[in-house]
């Protein structure tokens, strides 16, 4: 067991996302199994390991610095649940 | 006249091309067979008939002209991971609400560009999240193959197609398309084929371009799919494949014609057989399908080698770490703001925690809490560093491999496919349906599934091919070979069409 509901609760609220009491509980167990079965990967030896930062060799792509798209407020704001004027209304977040 | 939705990719191609009927014709065949049997299988979340037959109605004056483009009136659907212009794309969540892209999918466009007519958007697990299709906000897809009883008779306990591409399999082996786009993170292309019998491929990382393709976790998501033979997925690569200025992962080299080298054989290529595959607990038959895709390739003149990939065990522990943790900060962008459903609360946070509780299902939101935990402070290291730096140990693995290989030979799944509920309760559970499967991604590579014969229970089957990176070439030609040695799995019942 290495998550406590504490922590479940943090991590939660880092993720922004709700969790009722009852969840809270069940995701204690469920993380606890999942992190305690990954933890197998302590087993290998990765001390002169190198992470994978890329999966094929490949240069870095380079373009010329230039304007290529733009000028599409409408369809940016197509989608939100809440715009006017091309611009996103949300909720209030300066007192 | 013959039923047109049985026939291949290959074969309507040719159909058309000789006139024996239109696109139209085609198109509204397959709309027919989609209408019946959706209420039962649940394979599209959006068919698009008006859409489909002003697509058709194109393609019938460019052949008439002369015209025809490499998939001229082909219907085919088209996996809701996919943006498309104007027409719901979800992910088969509910966060994602009405959300109409105002672009589309560069595979996507690739399709329309050469001829391609969309049928409709299929189902997935959400936001290509599971190995059953049991998490889409539409409802489960319902697998075309039943179990066979004691009495030779069809059960009636409804199967998994698999996941995340379910729809995808279930339409396909289910004639309710020519062929469909799907996507492949840990194994959700090749899985779902080999539970319905269809064929299967996962191209290198990069071949296809990513752009415009709701994102699970970057460095390992890649599109390709499924089809009803080797050649149809093939002719489907071929046009789904491209450089992308759009997505930086993508390659810049040309598109080999992959139909080509179909009729190549096997003959001298060195195939690897790796022993840690061989996993405590597979069932005898899975060991015998994999036994008699060796002896095929051996009698068509391939030799077969032991090799050994030591860090195999390790590539799903590793898939769970990268995954979660890329998928967490992908899905950070669902907050309510800009797309998709807002919750409102008492403050902006509530509103943010409101939105995305009740937008997010629970495997998702699982993940996500993964993924946050194994970044967040103090455990970045702990985590994803060591997972990365297994994933290089991985890769070595085939590196090494290739030096006496040319292609390796796995089963794609360790068990046919299961009922509904069987493996909800137990997420490690579910997880293992991708052991096979997972370091395929992890390595970047191309994988394919191609049927490989039925299990006991009269279900499919399916055999893995790996390849070198961008030899997707070697992949093709020896998948033809066990299609030619194996032969089709039909499904052998249309059951869905009779009530």
């Amino acid at each position: 067991m290495q998550v406590d509901e504490a922590t479940v609760r943090r991590i939660a609220r880092l993720a922004r996302i709700k969790i009722s009491d009852a969840e809270a509980k069940g995701l204690e167990t469920e993380l606890s199994g999942i992190l305690d079965w990954v933890k197998q990967l302590d087993e290998v030896d990765t001390a002169n390991v190198e992470p994978m930062t890329r999966v094929a060799a490949q240069t870095l792509k380079m373009r010329d610095d230039v304007v290529t798209d733009g000028e599409i407020a409408d369809q940016v704001t197509a989608n939100a649940p809440l715009a006017e004027d091309n611009f996103f209304v949300v909720p209030k977040v300066v007192e | 006249m013959t039923d047109l939705t049985k026939l291949t990719m290959a074969e309507a191609r040719d159909g058309l091309a000789k006139k024996t009927f239109t696109a139209l014709e085609l198109t509204d065949a397959f709309l027919g067979a989609i209408e019946k049997a959706n209420p039962a299988l649940n394979a599209y979340v959006l068919p698009t008939p008006d859409h489909a037959r002003v697509q058709a109605k194109d393609s019938d004056k460019r052949i008439a002209a002369g015209r025809a483009r490499p998939l001229e009136g082909l219907p085919i659907g088209n996996k809701d991971l996919f943006c498309t212009r104007g027409i719901r794309t979800t992910a088969c969540s509910k966060i994602l609400g009405e959300f109409s892209p105002t672009y589309e999918s560069t595979v996507g466009q690739n399709l329309w560009d050469a001829g391609a007519v969309m049928l409709g958007k299929l189902n997935n697990d959400e936001f290509a999240m599971g190995s059953s299709n049991e998490t889409s906000a539409f409802g489960n897809v319902v697998s075309p193959w039943r179990r066979k009883g004691k009495d030779g008779k069809l059960a009636t306990d409804k199967l998994v197609p698999g996941g995340s591409s379910g729809g995808s399999s279930a339409a396909v082996a289910a004639s309710l398309c020519l062929a469909a786009t799907a996507t492949d993170t840990g194994g959700s292309i090749r899985q779902p084929a080999a539970l319905t019998g269809t064929v299967g491929i996962k191209p290198t990382y990069g071949r296809c371009s990513r752009w415009g393709i709701v994102a699970f976790a970057s460095s390992l998501d890649q599109a390709g799919p499924i089809a009803k033979t080797v050649r149809d997925s093939a002719i489907m690569l071929k046009a789904m494949a491209s450089h992308d200025p759009k997505d930086t992962t993508s390659v810049d080299a040309p598109v080999p014609d992959y139909e080509a080298v179909l009729g190549k054989g096997v003959k001298g290529l060195r195939v690897g057989i790796p022993r840690e595959y061989r996993v405590d607990g597979m069932s005898p038959e899975i060991q015998k399908l994999w036994d008699e895709g060796i002896a095929w390739l051996k009698s068509a003149g391939a030799t077969i080698h032991d090799i050994s990939l030591p860090h195999t065990k390790y590539a799903l522990p590793a898939y769970y770490i990268v995954a979660p943790a890329e998928c967490s900060s992908n899905l950070a962008r669902y907050d309510g703001m800009r797309y998709g459903i807002r919750v409102n609360g008492g403050n902006l946070i509530d509103t943010y925690e409101n939105t995305r509780a009740e937008g997010f299902g629970k495997e998702v939101r699982r993940r996500i809490l993964i993924g946050t935990y194994v970044l967040s402070a103090g455990y970045y290291d702990a985590y994803y560093l060591k997972a990365q730096k297994v994933r290089t140990l991985i890769k070595r693995d085939f590196d090494e491999a290739w030096n006496k290989v040319d292609v390796v030979l796995t089963p794609t799944t360790p068990s046919p496919a299961f009922a509904f509920g069987e493996k909800t309760g137990d997420p490690l559970a579910m997880y293992l349906e991708d052991i096979f499967t997972v370091t395929v991604n992890m390595a970047g590579l191309p994988g394919m599934s191609v049927p490989g014969g039925l299990s006991s229970e009269g279900t499919p089957l399916g055999l893995q091919l790996i390849g070198k990176p961008f030899d997707e070439e070697t992949l093709f030609r020896t998948a033809q070979v066990i299609e030619d040695a194996a032969g089709r799995l039909p499904v052998p019942e249309a059951w869905w069409m009779k009530g």
